[in-house]
């Protein structure tokens, strides 16, 4: 185990109106073994023992799964370690003499909260427009009565290990959430499950998607390059085509009598 | 006091649905003139709010995190028990509890136990109803997997992710009755005090952490879901913001605390490497299914693993436990790590672990078999450590993982306070003294799907809708209290950061109050915690101030809370003169080392009373009486 130093260029804003700035802040002895956020966690140390207001960032779970960590590392969300979150991104993947920028998500959907913390409720209510399936607790029918072939089942578990953490917005220069609409429509929609409301859903998700002013897709992919879970582009297809048959059912039958069987 | 845990009369097998029968109603109409405060948006918190609103009720859903998704039951890994014996190896209802029952080492109730295990295989059906993904077969059937502690193959999985995708089932529903108007959630909200008013439990008092607008809510009851404790000890798997602000508060507005003492360390968790460490991360116990645990047999070897002969490895767990072997529970192998520890064996910086191998696994399926089960869990490790799983052993050693101990609760979840709900981990209620693998996903689904539902009734029709508000004198004496003692944080303007006060009372807790416990030591921390608070009182600093966005603060107030329950922690441990699952007295054991029970004098739930005078809770005891099953020793031989 070595230690690094190292200085940072680190995004501070004080409120979501306010302006922001770089601050230069140096960050030495930093232990390879930890992880980015434990960097930052021995740089706010330092700053609080200064009576300085430390750097402001959103984390929890700290083991990649729970999706809060979020910024811009040298100008890639999540840094520049494939399929990892910024928790999980360690030191020794730095050396001594590096200079790292640190940003918050940028996006017009995303405004800043402070620092590094951005506001991601807008992914909520994407998911509030129909990502679920309407069932009511009670006593569904028997778990095993609905068989689902394996690799259906292994397709809607790759689009549905999203973590909602909106690095491919960050990633994407239009700002665009088709990758994370594409993952939470495309795991229900290939369900059984998910069938019945299958128009409902495509049509009230990307509408929301687009409401909350997220930008269009240009098909670059940034968003597969970034995200840390490895969501794949075909979901965006996937979207794409069943928001088209979802847009025609509309038209022609209305969405009425779509989500209720169209007789 | 005296404590009735409500339990019904009649065989255990109908409790139940008795219960069931003799519950409440509230017409539909009625329901929407009650307002439910649930607060934490996990497993149980989730799933109730989605299922109380689906029922009628208006429903207040609160986290302090950005998403009610991110809690963190999101981080679950391994899987969910369910009775339904699909895989025809002789699994059952009774099965089910019996092995509950038995890893809680006897120290949980029969009655709740038996509806834990009994609702378990519709939650099953609940969640893929919902969409959940979990392993299928190629046939299209469920797949099963083995955990520890139970000889029968009854978890459901998805992938190393099954917490996530359980939460996200429940997320889903939430969303639901969200955009149905049937819950106003409220995230980066934070409770801060319970209110009651005649000794009903009425509302809350929240911070906004954004704005840090402090608020109160009026309601007709309150859930609290908010998880375990697990964070007192500082580093454990817990997410950094895990807390027992919200039951400490309810606990010092009257609510019993029981059985704090029992806590549980998982054994394969990623050893310790620095003093920067924020936190431990757990590797999945379902990989004991296919790896095996060992350490060297010498003393001090510090070769490389693969340098170490095969008869100069000690697979302890196969040697001690030969029917369960690497699936013997949590406690018992966390315990048996720390001795081959403690007797120079261990592997790694400091000594402080031992090797899970997956060298035989590999040979016999092939590493791509080993890749789709466990993957993820391989990638998370070697991201961590810079080593490869699939080339070398991996070093794991126990951590703090989860806390069996929690706010008192009868059989309708409600506590001694009228009104006040605790679901999920923030409860005592369904695992003893050691809780089984893959049965926490099970318990916070089982309470907020099924349990709630039913038995809210039962105290609901006892009350009148919105009857008391937030003009009551009470609401605003608590509004008073939570901005004076906002403002006393801020102004104590010291040395020391809220993190140093809770890297130092965690070591402590580990310390004396961590795998093994002595009386001695039980002493010792019991005179150095008041000091650590009287100092943090005095020395902490906190930037920033109060009203804008401000994490220190955030952590201050439940650092503060973690303070005084510390307390109560290592009091409950050492009152309780007994080696019981979790909790481990060295005093008590056998010969070869296994935790020595006291059913004559300790076969009860221990449930503390605030007095107002943290060095003296108030003792109440709830027996526990066995009518099914016979008490015996707990052997994984």
């Amino acid at each position: 185990m070595s230690n690094l130093n190292l200085q940072l260029k680190v995004w501070r804003q004080s409120s979501a109106n306010a302006k922001g700035t770089f601050q230069e802040i140096e960050a030495r002895d930093i232990p390879d073994h930890a992880s980015f956020l434990e960097m930052m966690d021995i740089v706010n140390e330092r700053m609080i023992a200064k009576g300085e207001e430390p750097v402001a960032f959103d984390h929890d779970c700290r083991e990649g799964i729970c999706g809060m960590c979020s910024m811009v590392i040298n100008g890639v969300p999540h840094g520049p370690e494939k399929a990892t979150t910024t928790c999980q991104l360690h030191m020794r993947k730095f050396k001594t003499g590096d200079t790292i920028w640190v940003e918050p998500f940028r996006a017009r959907a995303f405004p800043v909260v402070k620092d590094l913390v951005v506001d991601r409720s807008a992914f909520d209510r994407i998911q509030q427009a129909g990502g679920f399936v309407t069932v009511r607790t009670g006593a569904p029918q028997d778990a095993n009565a609905l068989p689902i072939g394996k690799d259906v089942a292994d397709a809607a578990m790759d689009a549905a290990a999203c973590i909602g953490c909106g690095a491919c917005v960050a990633a994407c220069k239009n700002a665009s959430a088709m990758l994370y609409v594409g993952a939470k429509a495309g795991q229900l929609n290939s369900l059984p499950q998910g069938q019945p409301e299958k128009t409902r859903r495509t049509l009230g998700m990307v509408r929301q998607m687009d409401k909350e002013g997220f930008g269009n897709c240009t098909n670059q992919y940034e968003c597969e390059a970034s995200c840390p879970k490895e969501i794949k582009r075909n979901w965006i297809g996937k979207l794409n085509r069943d928001y088209a048959v979802s847009a025609a059912v509309e038209a022609v039958v209305g969405l009425g009598n779509a989500s209720s069987g169209g007789d | 006091m005296p404590l009735d845990s409500k339990i019904p009369s009649g065989p255990l097998a109908d409790k139940w649905s008795k219960h069931k029968q003799d519950s409440k109603l509230i017409n539909p109409k009625n329901k929407r003139k009650f307002t439910v405060i649930v607060v934490g948006s996990g497993l149980a918190g989730s799933a109730a709010a989605a299922s109380l609103a689906e029922l009628g009720y208006k429903v207040k859903c609160f986290c302090f995190q950005d998403s009610p998704r991110r809690a963190h039951s999101i981080a679950a890994q391994g899987g969910i028990n369910a009775a339904k014996n699909y895989q025809n190896d002789g699994d059952s209802t009774y099965r089910l509890f019996y092995d509950t029952i038995k890893g809680g080492d006897f120290r949980a109730r029969e009655g709740n136990v038996y509806r834990l295990a009994e609702v378990s295989a519709n939650i099953i059906d609940q969640c893929v109803a919902q969409g959940v993904p979990f392993a299928r077969e190629y046939g299209g059937m469920l797949a099963n997997r083995s955990f520890g502690g139970a000889q029968v193959s009854r978890t459901f999985y998805a992938r190393g992710q099954t917490g996530q995708q359980l939460l996200l089932g429940a997320y889903s529903a939430l969303n639901k009755e969200i955009a149905n108007g049937g819950v106003q959630m409220y995230s980066r909200c934070e409770m801060l005090e319970l209110v009651t008013v005649d000794g009903h439990t009425k509302g809350i008092i929240t911070r906004d952490l954004v704005t840090g607008k402090v608020e109160a809510h009026a309601g007709d009851t309150v859930l609290l879901c908010t998880g375990g404790y697990g964070n007192v000890f500082y580093l454990s798997t817990n997410a950094m913001g895990c807390n027992v602000t919200a039951t400490w508060r309810a606990h010092k507005k009257g609510a019993f605390f029981a059985n704090p003492c029992y806590t549980q360390i998982h054994p394969t968790c990623i050893p310790v490497s620095g003093d920067y460490q924020s936190k431990l991360t757990l590797m999945s116990e379902s990989l004991r299914n296919d790896g095996r645990v060992w350490a060297p047999k010498k003393q001090g070897d510090t070769r490389h693993p693969k340098d170490i002969p095969e008869d100069e490895r000690d697979y302890y767990l196969e040697r001690k436990y030969p029917s369960f072997g690497n699936l013997a529970p949590r406690d018992i192998s966390s315990r048996a790590a720390k001795e081959a520890c403690d007797d120079g064996r261990g592997v790694g910086p400091g000594g402080r672990g031992v090797y899970l191998d997956f060298a035989e696994a590999i040979q016999q399926f092939g590493e791509n078999t080993i890749r789709e089960r466990y993957g993820n869990l391989f990638d998370m490790y070697e991201r961590i450590t810079g080593e490869s799983a699939y080339k070398q052993p991996m070093r794991i050693y126990p951590a703090v993982h989860y806390t069996m101990g929690g706010l008192w609760v009868d059989y309708n979840l409600m506590s001694n306070l009228p009104g006040l709900h605790v679901l999920g981990e923030a409860n005592f209620s369904d695992h003893g003294a050691n809780r089984l693998g893959a049965s926490a996903l099970m318990q916070g689904l089982a309470d907020g799907y099924f349990v709630i539902p039913t038995t809210i009734a039962n105290y609901l029709v006892t009350q009148k809708p919105g009857s008391i508000t937030t003009d009551h004198p009470e609401f605003k004496k608590a509004l008073e209290d939570i901005k004076a003692k906002t403002n006393r944080l801020l102004s104590i303007k010291g040395k020391r950061s809220v993190d140093s006060f809770h890297r130092e009372l965690g070591l402590l807790v580990w310390d004396k109050c961590g795998m093994a416990r002595t009386r001695e030591g039980l002493t010792e921390a019991l005179e150095k915690i008041p000091a650590l608070r009287d100092e943090f009182w005095n020395n902490v600093t906190i930037p920033g101030s109060g009203d804008a966005f401000n994490q220190e603060l955030e952590k201050a107030g439940r650092v503060a809370d973690f303070l005084e329950f510390a307390e109560l922690l290592c009091i409950d441990a050492r009152h309780r003169e007994e080696s019981c699952g979790g909790h481990f007295r060295s005093e008590y054991q056998y010969e070869d080392g296994e935790a020595k029970r006291d059913d004559e004098n300790f076969t009860y739930a221990a449930a503390w009373g605030y007095t107002g005078d943290f060095a003296q809770p108030e003792l109440n005891k709830e027996e526990l009486k066995f009518e099914e099953v016979h008490l015996a020793v707990r052997s994984y031989k």
